[in-house]
């Protein structure tokens, strides 16, 4: 026997499941801490388009408890339309099973390979088959199922089916069992928190053993769902366009202004010219030739951008800022949507976020947080493109340092949005280089950092500002004692530079000797409307100026003065009495005002 | 409370000044403010007449107007007020105490050694008297001196007269702090050589090159304190004796020799008290690594550092120093003083310091 015929033996085709058996990692199972994450993920992107598409306000159940030393169940429940009984074993146990791959919207998941692929991730760590329960609406049972996958075939296996009594109306719950370990909690709820984030109308219930947290919505509105559109002739392949064709029986001119988005009669009569084919041809008559020629004419033409407003779900400005205020202190946050943008006929969004100090770390590199299309990328930093794009702005611009990534109390937030996100694998793990996103993710980030520099810069001078007062209120008073020891005289007094150097309004009030003097001085620039309240057991009968009003409870006083007090001028009353009780200065706004009881 | 003295009688005047225009400028509402000259490396400007290097025109004004400048400010007052007390009571004390003793000072208190004696030294210029008028002394010994030289010295135990070879160990006699209590009597030598390290020191004696060549060997013990320098000042000055630095040939060294010569940054306003200009650095040259092939170790990174600063340190200005860095940088070497043991123990005193003393013209046999 020829050695041909004895490898011929052993060649035989190989099924997705059992492909994908052997290269786990791909898909983003490498590790038993990456398993539960990714199954978590998978579970809730589906739960999360699942409701978008119904137009449900998400409420989601997570739970990973240990049941053994290193198995663990991961429950993942939704509210949302549920899936009919004939499709559940499709949808959860054959690979590359999905409604999403073909369409050109923004959407969590695509290729239908995730949520199968922990099913198979389960299945090969524990043996245990996947449960899963579904109920479409409150008038039907819900369906629960005991699935495999049959990895030599890629087709699932249903090990039990019964219809059974459910709390929820409608909605999903997957149960897996696999081996993991516990150090993946953290990263879990990190996953869960940046979830969160850009899914500001989804609430999460998250049990983890004996933990539960609750990551709730801050916004009622469910996203518009984002509509299909045609594909757009710059993002189409020939293998495509061959299929499209094929099953196309209109002449090519009206298949184009058909099939495409942004081709109308005009651009589809340039478009044959410049393939040099007949408008009336059938298209599924075209030759391969034709067709590459036709492609060719088709990304050459100039085609105006797609649509980006349907198709695409930016998070808007305002939900991406309540996002992060509801799970971070920050002491500034800026977010913003950049206009639509397209590379290759895809169309995509940047929305970027800049949040700064509160209880950020100070020192070392900003938190970088990267999306897309809604889903937190947890890993691969150093290779995706926005961290590309991040460290690509010249930070310094801005007041913020920078190494690589700026640094300091810094959190930065990139969301791209696109109806085919570039990923560099199917692990979805960073976005791949494209210089067009990039270039707007650059725009985005620039525009937030010259909001920060401001912030920043207007932090710096109320600091400035603070400084001065707290040197002139607290230490220069020291100063003034202890020269005042030294020269052997009396203590000066300090409220003249008080007020001089601040602009403010100052009041001071002093007994001796039975005698009160309250003194106000107005160094600000403006005339001041003042109302002084003395409240006191004096009656104040004798004062240099009577007080405008005077009413007395249990022998308290309280005694009011209501002048203007012109720029530079200073106002003084005295009367006998014992001093002591309140005073208070009001007309002046409270950053203008230093009131000092020298008795106290 | 014992009668002031005429001395301790002007400084408290002087200090009393000082606090009144503060206290004036307080009660007329101004922030009060103080204006020194500014005590860095770039204010150093040569002076003609005297051939030190001193301050220069440029000055900064303190303003208690920021937290930072306030406080320092206030701990001033504080430090004047305590200055004050001491005259007043005929006391004195050391930097480190006075460190202690700002414990209770409240907001006013040190945070750190050398933040009080930075004070002090402000002061200083301020009030232009020195530390020991305040009463003040520092915690540091003075450096050794081994050699034929006869000092008579003001001890707190009566008056003591020293011979520097015969009635010493080998440690030598040790420097007091206040070089003023020290009269010089007489010597029988022809320079004086300051060097860096103990080796050094130890190896000239055990070769017995103070009696061979007559002369006084001073142990520098690191970056000279100021009583070691005024006594070299002087040595130089009074008897007329020659000054050589002999140290490692590192960066850190040059400043050693510079602070002796010229003055350091820090001291600028006592250089003409303090500096020997006169002094000679006879090595480690970079160019005795050349030229002798001496065992060296790479320059580290803080070294580079260090030698480039020095390259526009106005001290350092001279073509002789300007040739000599550039040629350790070109080099990216630097070699210590013992390193001449790698020709044998007897290298130094035999070959280089008499080849090196004659080169300039201070060698008398």
């Amino acid at each position: 026997m020829v050695l041909a015929d004895e490898l011929a033996k052993k060649q035989r085709s190989i099924s997705v499941a059992e492909f994908f058996e052997k290269n786990k990692h791909m898909l983003g199972f490498d590790s038993p801490t990456r398993g539960i994450i990714t199954t978590v993920k998978e579970a809730i992107d589906n739960s999360l388009d699942a409701c978008e598409e119904a137009q449900v306000l998400p409420d989601i159940l997570v739970s990973v408890r240990r049941i053994k030393e290193d198995v663990f169940r991961v429950v993942v429940e939704d509210n949302g339309p549920g899936i009919i009984p004939e499709k559940m074993p499709s949808v959860y146990a054959k690979l590359l099973y999905g409604s999403r791959f073909h369409q050109v919207r923004q959407t969590r998941g695509q290729q239908g390979i995730g949520i199968s692929a922990a099913v198979l991730y389960a299945q090969l760590t524990t043996g245990k088959p996947t449960t899963v329960i579904s109920r479409t609406d409150a008038s039907r049972p819900a369906h629960k199922m005991s699935l495999t996958i049959k990895t030599e075939t890629n087709e699932p296996e249903v090990l039990s089916h019964e219809e059974i009594d459910w709390i929820l109306p409608h909605g999903t719950r997957i149960e897996l069992e696999f081996k993991s370990n516990i150090a993946a909690k953290k990263k879990l709820l990190e996953y869960l928190k940046y979830t969160s984030i850009v899914n500001p109308h989804a609430k999460f219930r998250v049990e983890l053993d004996d933990d539960a947290f609750i990551f709730d919505r801050v916004s009622s509105d469910v996203p518009p769902c984002p509509v299909a559109i045609k594909p757009h002739p710059y993002g189409i392949e020939l293998g495509v366009l061959k299929r499209m064709a094929a099953a196309s029986e209109l002449p090519l001119s009206e298949f184009l202004v058909d099939s495409f988005s942004k081709v109308g009669a005009k651009t589809a009569a340039e478009i044959c010219q410049y393939a040099k084919l007949k408008p009336t041809v059938k298209t599924d008559e075209l030759s391969l030739e034709q067709l590459s020629a036709l492609l060719e004419a088709m990304q050459t033409t100039k085609i105006p951008a797609p649509p980006a407003s349907q198709c695409l779900s930016p998070i808007t400005e305002d939900l991406i800022v309540k996002g992060m205020e509801k799970e971070f202190e920050l002491d500034f946050i800026k977010a913003r949507t950049r206009p639509g943008n397209v590379f290759g006929g895809h169309s995509f969004i940047v929305e970027a976020a800049i949040g700064y100090g509160g209880k950020l770390q100070a020192e070392g590199q900003a938190t970088l947080l990267r999306f897309a299309n809604r889903v937190p990328l947890l890993y691969q930093q150093g290779a995706c493109a926005i961290t590309n794009a991040v460290q690509g702005v010249n930070w310094k611009n801005y007041n913020v340092s920078q190494q690589g990534l700026p640094t300091g109390p810094l959190m930065i937030l990139v969301h791209v949005a696109a109806t085919n996100v570039p990923f560099t694998s199917e692990s979805k793990d960073a976005v791949a280089s494209v210089p067009e996103v990039e270039r707007e993710i650059t725009l985005a980030l620039q525009e937030l950092g010259r909001d920060l520099k401001q912030f920043l810069s207007r932090r710096e001078k109320n600091k400035q500002q603070d400084d001065r007062a707290r040197a002139i209120c607290a230490v220069i008073p020291l100063i003034a004692e202890k020269v005042a020891e030294i020269v052997e005289l009396p203590v000066p007094d300090t409220s003249i530079i008080e007020g001089r150097i601040m602009r403010r309004v100052v009041l001071k009030k002093k007994t001796t000797g039975g005698q009160i003097l309250i003194h106000i001085d107005n160094y600000t620039t403006k005339d001041q409307e003042i109302t002084l309240y003395d409240i006191s057991f004096d009656s104040a009968e004798d004062a240099n100026i009577p007080p405008t009003f005077v009413s007395e409870m249990d022998g308290e006083y309280t005694k009011l003065w209501k002048f203007t007090l012109a720029a530079g001028e200073s106002f003084e009353v005295t009367y006998h009495g014992e001093g002591g009780g309140l005073i208070q200065m009001q007309g002046v706004s409270e950053n203008l005002k230093v009131e000092v009881d020298l008795d106290v | 409370m014992s009668e002031m003295n005429e001395r301790d009688q002007a400084t408290q005047k002087r200090l009393m000044e000082i606090a009144k225009v503060w206290y004036d400028q307080i009660g007329g509402g101004d922030v009060p403010s103080i204006t020194l000259p500014t005590r860095t490396k770039r204010n150093l400007t040569y002076d003609d007449d005297s051939e030190v290097w001193k301050y220069g025109e440029k000055e900064s004004t303190r303003n208690a107007g920021t937290v930072k400048s306030s406080l320092q400010m206030l701990k001033m007052a504080y430090v004047m007020g305590f200055i004050k007390m001491q005259l007043q009571e005929n006391r004195s004390s050391t930097l480190r105490e006075m460190y202690y003793i700002s414990e209770g000072w409240k907001q006013a208190k040190f945070h750190a050694q050398n933040e009080s004696n930075y004070l002090v030294e402000d002061l200083e210029i301020i009030t232009s008297l020195q530390r020991e008028h305040f009463h003040m002394r520092p915690e540091e010994d003075g450096a050794s001196i081994f050699g034929p030289l006869r000092v008579r010295e003001n001890t707190r135990r009566g008056m003591k007269e020293i011979h520097c070879q015969d009635d010493v160990g080998e440690a030598g006699y040790n420097i007091p702090n206040n070089v003023e209590n020290v009269e010089l009597v007489d010597h029988d030598a022809c320079c004086v050589i300051a060097l860096e390290t103990g080796g050094m020191f130890s190896r000239l004696q055990e070769n017995g090159f103070d009696e061979d060549y007559n002369t006084i060997l001073l142990h520098l013990k690191g970056q000279p304190t100021r009583a070691t320098r005024r006594m070299l000042k002087r040595l130089n000055e009074e008897l007329k004796l020659p000054v050589v630095v002999f140290t490692d040939g590192d960066p850190w060294s040059y400043r050693i020799y510079a602070s002796v010569a010229y003055g350091s940054i820090k001291t600028a306003h006592m250089s003409e008290f303090l500096a020997t200009p006169s002094a000679h650095f006879i090595g480690v040259k970079p160019s005795d690594i050349q030229r002798y092939n001496l065992p060296a170790d790479k320059l580290s990174e803080k070294d580079i550092e260090a030698l480039k600063a020095e390259l526009t340190d106005p001290r350092f200005g001279s073509d002789f120093w300007k040739n000599e860095i550039s040629l350790q940088l070109k080099m990216g070497l630097k070699s210590e003083q013992q390193a001449f043991a790698s020709h044998g123990l007897d290298f130094v005193t035999k070959e280089y310091l008499p080849e090196m003393l004659s080169e300039i013209g201070v060698l008398k046999r």
